[in-house]
């Protein structure tokens, strides 16, 4: 016993040393080629626009900091919705697989098997050429409700008291979607809801027979049985499953960098390059999605705790 | 790919021993190539022709520093890099040459731990809409749509330049080059900007109608473009800078890649010198004294490397003319 704590405190001291080796060579090297380091550039000057932003302020005259604050607010933004969107459709989906409806459950199969055998950034490079190809521009914009705008430009709504309308260059005013915005939305959303689809699938198809059977002889209809007696038995089981999903959706808005919408990574990177602090940027980013993934990671155990059947054992 | 790049860097930074910041030259001449970072590809600086050759004013400069240190102007190996790797390629000594079509300002001389050897591109940024909005002025767009590559002065100009003019504009900031194009090419935005260099090229050998788009008059920034080498390596740097010195000054001599072998008998003690036929300016670098004459008889001064790269594209000379012609082109004496 007291051997083995030796061992793993001499671990631990090596480990350390590594470490300290690597960080203390890192600085040197930095300070030899002259290359700046230290988080001083965040209070200075971006000097750069972003071309969306969502629920924070920002101009070229904020603090590298703020853009930061931006980038990590639209990250936020993107896997917030895509979470929620992904949960319905992979529901949906799931649930069409197993309907005894034979072109649903096919159409539900071609679904899942198309959308995550194709990676998913070919798919965001899909969305994205479908929208800004295949949409008019803003001159002759379409207008499926009135006051609604659809256009290579994005879609416009109209708010309470401004509606948009055409001025120059584009609309202004009202509400506005972006394409980026929204192909990686609908990628995101789409893509993991193949996978959603699967896991609520395994989940229905672990309930035991004789539940259903057992719903059936009290006569209930199939949609109550499958509502009142198979899904909340299936949804339980799908938790811990759901909960990597939901943390490589978080992940995989990353990606967002490739078709230009401003993310967390995206404004890290000019950031980088702006300020050529690639050690301290990675680091950003690194900590903001570690951050982030055990949030997801700590509320889904909680919910899952919560769910669970208290003293079952599985 | 910008990820393994950065990544490469870390561990670069992490490992290297300060040793190596010293000894650039020395290490190309045992590897026997130059490892030379350049554009992904822009027409006239630095992309591949059809039979995969390297070819460009950004090409001929990696070009001529090799013909000086190994004799041989093919021995050099290309890195392409975007716009977001290429600080940090030449930082963790991937490359030996950064030769990019990089602008001089001086945060990058200074924190980024680089070096210009000097200029061989005097651009300046502009922006580029379809001819069919009829906009005549940079003064017009407010409102517009702008696409921009990340990570370049190009960025912060642009958004100088519609702060200055109290103008709002959005920004489609997207890496690839061919991404970008295809945003603007499609609608996706009403203005593409970028140095106006890079306007001419990609309006020649992208656009699907280069009738169709027109620059700007306003040119709204200074870019100096050249070629930077890694801090605390100076005899790399000055065998750099004097390599692309070489080219301008071979035009101002008379001295092409025809006739230099002719001219190495000429009377004309500046070009002895030139030729290392007296003196011996060749081992003040640490080259062979004929280093000069490796550059022009194997790539050619500088008008004859712009006028291979630059001219079929339309680019006039302009104020790329050498200080003689009422140009910015300024060798420092050779001697």
């Amino acid at each position: 016993m007291k051997k083995g704590w030796l061992y793993q405190a001499a671990l631990l001291a090596a480990l350390g040393l590594v470490f300290w080796v690597f960080a203390s060579n890192t600085a040197q090297n930095l300070e030899v080629r002259r290359i700046a380091s230290g988080f001083g550039f965040l209070s200075r000057e971006a000097g750069f626009e972003i071309g969306e932003t969502a629920f924070l302020a920002y101009s070229a005259a904020d603090s590298y900091a703020r853009a930061l604050a931006v980038g990590l607010a639209n990250t936020l933004w993107v896997a917030a919705l895509g979470v929620v969107l992904a949960t319905l459709l992979g529901l949906a989906v799931g649930l069409a697989r197993l309907s005894p409806n034979w072109l649903l459950a096919r159409l539900a199969a071609a679904y899942v098997e198309t959308l995550r055998n194709v990676p998913l950034l070919v798919q965001l490079f899909f969305w994205y050429a479908i929208i800004s190809e295949g949409l008019p521009p803003p001159a002759e914009a379409l207008q499926p409700l009135p006051g609604v705008f659809l256009s290579n430009r994005g879609v416009f709504f109209p708010l309470p008291g401004d509606a948009p309308a055409l001025t120059g260059f584009n609309f202004a005013g009202g509400a506005a979607l972006s394409p980026e915005f929204a192909a990686l939305l609908t990628g995101l959303a789409t893509y993991t809801a193949a996978f959603i689809a699967e896991i609520v699938r395994a989940g229905i198809e672990s309930v035991p027979r004789g539940q259903r059977e057992a719903a059936r002889s009290l006569g209930l209809r199939h949609a109550d049985e499958v509502r009142c007696v198979v899904l909340p038995q299936a949804l339980r089981l799908a938790v811990p499953p759901l909960t990597s999903q939901y943390l490589n959706l978080a992940k995989n808005s990353s990606l967002a960098v490739a078709i230009g919408y401003p993310d967390f990574v995206s404004i890290a990177n000019t950031t980088m390059n702006q300020t050529g602090q690639a050690i301290e940027g990675v680091a950003l980013i690194m900590a903001v999605f570690l951050t982030i993934s055990l949030s997801i990671s700590a509320f889904m155990n909680w919910y899952n705790r919560r769910v669970a059947l208290r003293g079952l054992r599985r | 790919m910008k990820l393994v790049i950065r990544c490469a860097a870390v561990l670069a930074a992490l490992s290297a021993g300060h040793a190596s910041a010293q000894a650039t030259a020395e290490a190309v001449a045992k590897k026997g190539f130059v490892q030379c970072g350049v554009n992904v590809g822009l027409a006239g600086f630095s992309q591949p022709d059809s039979q995969g050759v390297w070819k460009g004013i950004d090409v001929d400069l990696c070009r001529a520093v090799a013909a000086a240190v190994l004799g041989d102007a093919s021995k050099v190996r290309y890195t392409p890099l975007t716009a977001q790797q290429r600080f940090t390629a030449l930082q963790s000594g991937e490359v030996d040459i950064l030769s990019r079509n990089t602008t001089w300002t001086l945060s990058r001389d200074t924190s980024l731990g680089l070096n210009f050897a000097g200029v061989n591109y005097y651009d300046g940024q502009g922006f580029m809409v379809p001819a069919k909005r009829k906009v005549k002025s940079a003064k017009q767009l407010n409102g517009a749509t702008v696409c921009v590559q990340p990570g370049t002065t190009t960025e912060l100009n642009l958004a100088d330049y519609f702060r200055t003019h109290k103008m709002k504009f959005k920004p489609v900031v997207i890496e690839k080059l061919e991404e970008v194009l295809n945003a603007y090419f499609t609608g996706r935005c009403d203005v593409y900007t970028t140095d106006v260099s890079g306007l001419v090229a990609v309006r020649a050998s992208r656009a699907p109608k280069p009738a169709e788009h027109v620059i700007l008059p306003e040119v709204i920034s200074k870019e100096p473009l050249g070629p930077a080498v890694r801090h605390g390596d100076d005899r790399w740097f000055d065998i750099v800078k004097w390599s692309l010195y070489a080219m301008i000054e071979a035009e101002e001599l008379g001295l092409s890649s025809k006739n230099i072998e002719q001219q190495a008998g000429s009377a004309n003690p500046a070009v002895q010198r030139f030729v290392g036929a007296t003196g011996d300016l060749g081992k003040m670098l640490g080259l062979d004294n004929r280093w000069a004459v490796h550059i022009i008889k194997q790539v050619g001064n500088y008008a004859e490397s712009f006028d291979a790269n630059l001219k079929p594209l339309g680019f006039e000379r302009g104020i790329n003319k050498l200080w003689t012609q009422g140009g910015l082109m300024y060798a420092p004496p050779i001697r």
